[in-house]
């Protein structure tokens, strides 16, 4: 099924049977994901207003995210945050996925960036909220409880959102000697200086890895003093090449199950040294995705933070959720599905 | 408001009994204790609790809320009691519970750049705990010295430098919090990011209906090198606002634009004497960095403000002229009390508006016959109109409550909302629906079905009464059956 509008999306839900798969550019399914019937979202697309002035941007859910990107640099903007893109990915999708990227560590995830949603629940009922600026406290945010969702409490249908100034100049700096334990204190004294760093990553071969962005003076001067602070975790160098897009769109697929970890910087030496090597790291240490053999689970110390398989076959979150916690879920999605017609998404 | 619950009433002597078994020497019951807690800022509607309790632990708070649960008693949670929406104002049947006892910090780890606190705290001083590491926690309302972080939890407050750091929502990370029931719950995550649906997203800004919040790690940054300012002046309310948005459409990003418009610089250089230029409207821009990345952002929103042909650009050249730059900004709510009464709106507007809103606020003050005095946060478009009035004058207020309703609504066509930061109370729970359809409203009252099922916590708030008032007898309906 492909609605073109909100009203017939709306329509198609109430009359929906069984449960229903919603569907962007299917780039990102996780583990479990897309069972039901196929709800194509991409009939939903093209931009409702885009403000550059005020740095607003809404768009309906299905637009892919290579169009809305290429709008925004058309205008010298992009989006704050730095999803995941491949080829036929929606925006709707991002929201609905909480894809945040390396510059999450500056300027918030993609729920942060976002400032208004109109969505389809379980009854058909097409439901607002937020709106389109940056300061809204009348009523509940609803719009942070629908990033991240994935379809689980409705179908996102238009979405408004922050954009940000494109920085003139950008500078990327590189710990090559460092293996991921080892870049976790460097990361960290650059994410608590001042230098305003906007990506702190590491990947294999790579080493620690680490951006400023800004005015081109400043660039040059914050660079500096960077690689001064840094001198004592070894040899620092400024890399040519863009790390950032692997960063943000993750590891190949490869085998066995990609497992995606959160967790503070502080506890991330802990967990590396009970796991595999890496295939990246983000956020400071904060983000750990690494491989292991399919169907396995990891042996984690205890830690404050999950652990989630992202590819593979069976869904896994570590530690389990509470029991409150998944009581409330169940609430709401009792609530706003009573159908179970998003059920579908799991 | 509501009227309170006679059979709550009529149990009075058995509720403090069991609050005093719950939590011993933490309940106030005096009339004239309690009196204290009959309102908070918006001081224009009061109403002594039934009793008050001041716990010192999660524990606590979770006794007495379960034990207000089991006896059907409403409950209103109270940080520093300076909500401007009447968020923490309670009703006649309520027990209100407040945090200020719960003050402590619990853990700074400034490698995870977080901090752990107790939400009795107040905002600055979560700053004054962190800042020797070199450290500070962003939002920043005005109130920082007086409010406390679980009331600004409760209503995502922001400050003057939301424009670059956002407001508290993107600076939350997690929370405990107890629910009405009593039940304990952890949300959130290291990255503010928990392993599914994002409650921690929803619990902010909720206004303390959801759960009282107990404890809060905060996300904190790394304080900038240095900070400057800039003042600019203009012969026009709309020339400023166009310049406004030139500017963020150049690509800097100043960590607070404010506004002031000639009423209002008048008021403030006789209050406070600031030595502002004699000019209809100004701008205080400023930027942050270290002392070259400074020059090259001014170099740049010099550029942007000089195609707007400004009376004066005034450039901070000293720690003591930054400060005169703010003085006139900072003391302007005092300044415009000394003119008389007023009532500060906070509605919000997309930037591109400003010039069209400041117009039509002008021709609604004519024809209401109000002076209205503007000065605002005008990087993020939240507006606060100050309607002048004499309460002395029988039906002054009236008028200034119907001017305020009616820019309000304007706010909200043009694209804006009725609250920026001050948050709904009982103050605009009638105008949601401006903002709002049923369906809309629906849906925000089913998250307040799940967490608090009896509609016991600061239950008459936020929602219009009439829509709330049939799920809240049924919902009481089953309190009392189960009690
Ligand atoms: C190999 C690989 C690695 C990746 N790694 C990461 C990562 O580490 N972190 C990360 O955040 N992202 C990651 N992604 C993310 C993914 O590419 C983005 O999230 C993508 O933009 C999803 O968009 P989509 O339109 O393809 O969504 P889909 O794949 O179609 O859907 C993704 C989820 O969103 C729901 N959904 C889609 N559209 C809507 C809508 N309109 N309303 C409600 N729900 C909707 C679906 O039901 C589903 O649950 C990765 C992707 C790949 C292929
Ligand atoms: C002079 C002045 C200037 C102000 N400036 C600003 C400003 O610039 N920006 C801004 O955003 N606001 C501003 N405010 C409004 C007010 O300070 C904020 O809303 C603040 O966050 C309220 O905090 P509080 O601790 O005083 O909360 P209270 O007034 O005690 O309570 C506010 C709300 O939070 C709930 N609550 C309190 N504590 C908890 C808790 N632990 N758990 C759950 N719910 C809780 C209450 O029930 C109530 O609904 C200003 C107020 C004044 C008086």
């Amino acid at each position: 099924m492909r609605p073109e509008s909100e009203a017939e999306l709306a329509a198609l839900i109430r009359q929906a049977e069984r449960p229903l798969s919603i569907t962007g550019g299917a780039t990102r399914h996780q583990p479990g994901e897309g069972q039901g019937l196929r709800l194509d979202m991409t009939g939903l697309q093209g931009v409702t207003l885009f403000e550059p002035a005020a740095l607003t941007l809404v768009v309906r859910a299905g637009t892919s995210l290579a169009s809305v990107e290429k709008m925004l640099a058309d205008e010298g903007q992009m989006l704050g945050f730095e999803p995941a893109c491949h080829p036929g990915s929606t925006i709707g999708g991002v929201f609905a996925t909480n894809s945040s990227g390396p510059r999450r560590i500056q300027l918030g995830a993609a729920r942060d960036a976002l400032l208004g949603v109109r969505f389809v629940d379980g009854n058909g009922e097409i439901i607002s909220n937020g709106g389109r600026v940056m300061k809204n406290v009348t009523g509940y945010d609803l719009v942070k409880l629908m990033a991240g969702s994935r379809g689980r409490l409705g179908a996102l249908t238009e979405l408004s959102l922050r954009t940000a100034p494109v920085p003139p100049a950008s500078c990327t700096l590189t710990l090559p000697a460092l293996d991921a334990i080892g870049a976790i204190a460097a990361l960290t004294t650059a994410l608590g200086s001042p230098l305003d760093v906007s990506g702190a990553g590491w990947l294999p071969g790579a080493g620690a890895l680490l951006r400023i962005e800004g005015l081109s003076g400043s660039v040059q001067t914050r660079a500096a003093e960077l690689t001064r602070l840094l001198s004592g975790f070894g040899e620092v160098h400024v890399l040519d090449s863009d790390p950032w897009q692997q960063l943000r769109n993750g590891p190949q697929n490869g085998e066995g199950d990609l497992w995606r970890i959160v967790c503070r910087p502080s506890e991330a030496p802990a967990l590396l040294a009970a796991l595999p090597a890496p295939e990246m790291m983000d956020w400071g240490g904060g983000l750990i995705l690494l491989r292991l053999p399919a169907g396995e689970l990891p042996e984690l110390p205890k830690f404050w933070g999950h652990a989630r398989r992202v590819s593979g076959a069976a869904p896994a979150v570590l530690p389990a959720p509470d029991p409150v916690t998944a009581r409330l879920e169940a609430g709401l999605r009792q609530r706003f599905d009573p159908r179970g017609i998003f059920a579908g998404a799991e | 408001m509501p009227e309170p619950d006679t059979a709550v009433l009529a149990n009075r002597a058995g509720i403090i009994a069991a609050l005093r078994q719950a939590a011993p020497d933490a309940v106030i019951d005096d009339p004239a204790e309690t009196r204290v807690y009959e309102c908070d800022a918006l001081s224009a509607y009061r109403c002594a609790p039934l009793a008050v309790v001041l716990p010192r632990s999660t524990e606590e708070v979770s006794v007495v809320l379960a034990t207000c649960h089991r006896l059907g008693v409403p409950v209103v949670p109270r940080g520093a009691g300076t909500s401007l929406a009447g968020g923490s104002m309670p009703t006649a049947d309520a027990v209100v519970i407040g945090l200020a006892r719960m003050n402590k910090v619990l853990e700074i780890a400034p490698e995870d750049r977080l901090v752990r606190v107790q939400t009795g705290r107040t905002n600055l001083s979560v700053t004054t705990a962190v800042e020797g590491q070199g450290f500070f926690f962003a939002p920043d309302p005005s109130s920082q010295l007086a409010c406390a972080i679980g009331g600004n939890i409760a209503m995502n407050s922001g400050g003057a430098h939301c424009l670059k750091y956002g407001v508290t929502t993107n600076n939350l990370l997690g929370v405990r919090l107890v629910l009405m029931d009593g039940t304990i719950v952890d949300l959130g995550g290291p990255s503010g990011e928990g392993p599914s649906l994002d409650l921690l997203g929803v619990v902010c800004g909720a206004e303390g209906q959801l759960g009282i919040v107990t404890e809060a790690t905060l996300r904190i940054l790394p304080k900038p090198a240095g900070a400057r300012p800039v003042l600019v002046a203009f012969d026009s309310s709309e020339t400023a606002g166009a310049c406004v948005a030139a500017i963020i459409r150049s690509g800097v990003l100043p960590v607070a634009i404010e506004f002031m418009d000639g009423p209002c610089i008048a008021a403030t250089e006789a209050h406070s004497g600031a030595g502002y230029p004699d000019c209809e409207a100004l701008l205080i821009i400023e930027v942050e960095g270290s002392d070259p990345e400074i020059d090259e952002q001014l170099g740049l929103i010099r550029a942007v403000a000089q195609s707007f042909d400004p009376i004066e650009f005034r450039e901070s050249q000293s720690e003591d002229e930054s400060r005169r730059i703010w003085l006139g900004r900072k003391s302007a709510f005092g300044a415009m009390g000394q003119l008389g009464d007023y009532i500060c709106l906070d509605g919000t507007i997309p930037v591109s508006s400003l010039p069209v809103v400041l117009a039509e606020i002008g021709v609604l003050s004519k024809r209401y016959g109000l002076a209205v005095a503007n000065v605002f946060h005008a990087g993020d478009g939240n507006m606060h109109p100050l309607i002048l009035y004499d309460a002395n004058t029988p039906g002054e207020l009236d008028k200034a409550e119907a001017l305020g309703a009616d820019i309000l609504r304007l706010c909200v066509r043009a694209g804006g909302c009725l609250t920026g930061e001050h948050g709904v109370g009982i103050e605009k729970r009638d105008l949601m629906r401006e903002q709002y359809s049923s369906a809309d409203l629906e849906a925000q009252m089913r998250v307040k079905d799940v967490f608090d099922p009896g509609w016991l916590l600061n239950a008459a708030k936020v929602f219009p009464l009439d829509l709330s008032a049939e799920r809240k007898r049924v919902a009481r309906l089953g309190v009392h059956h189960a009690s």
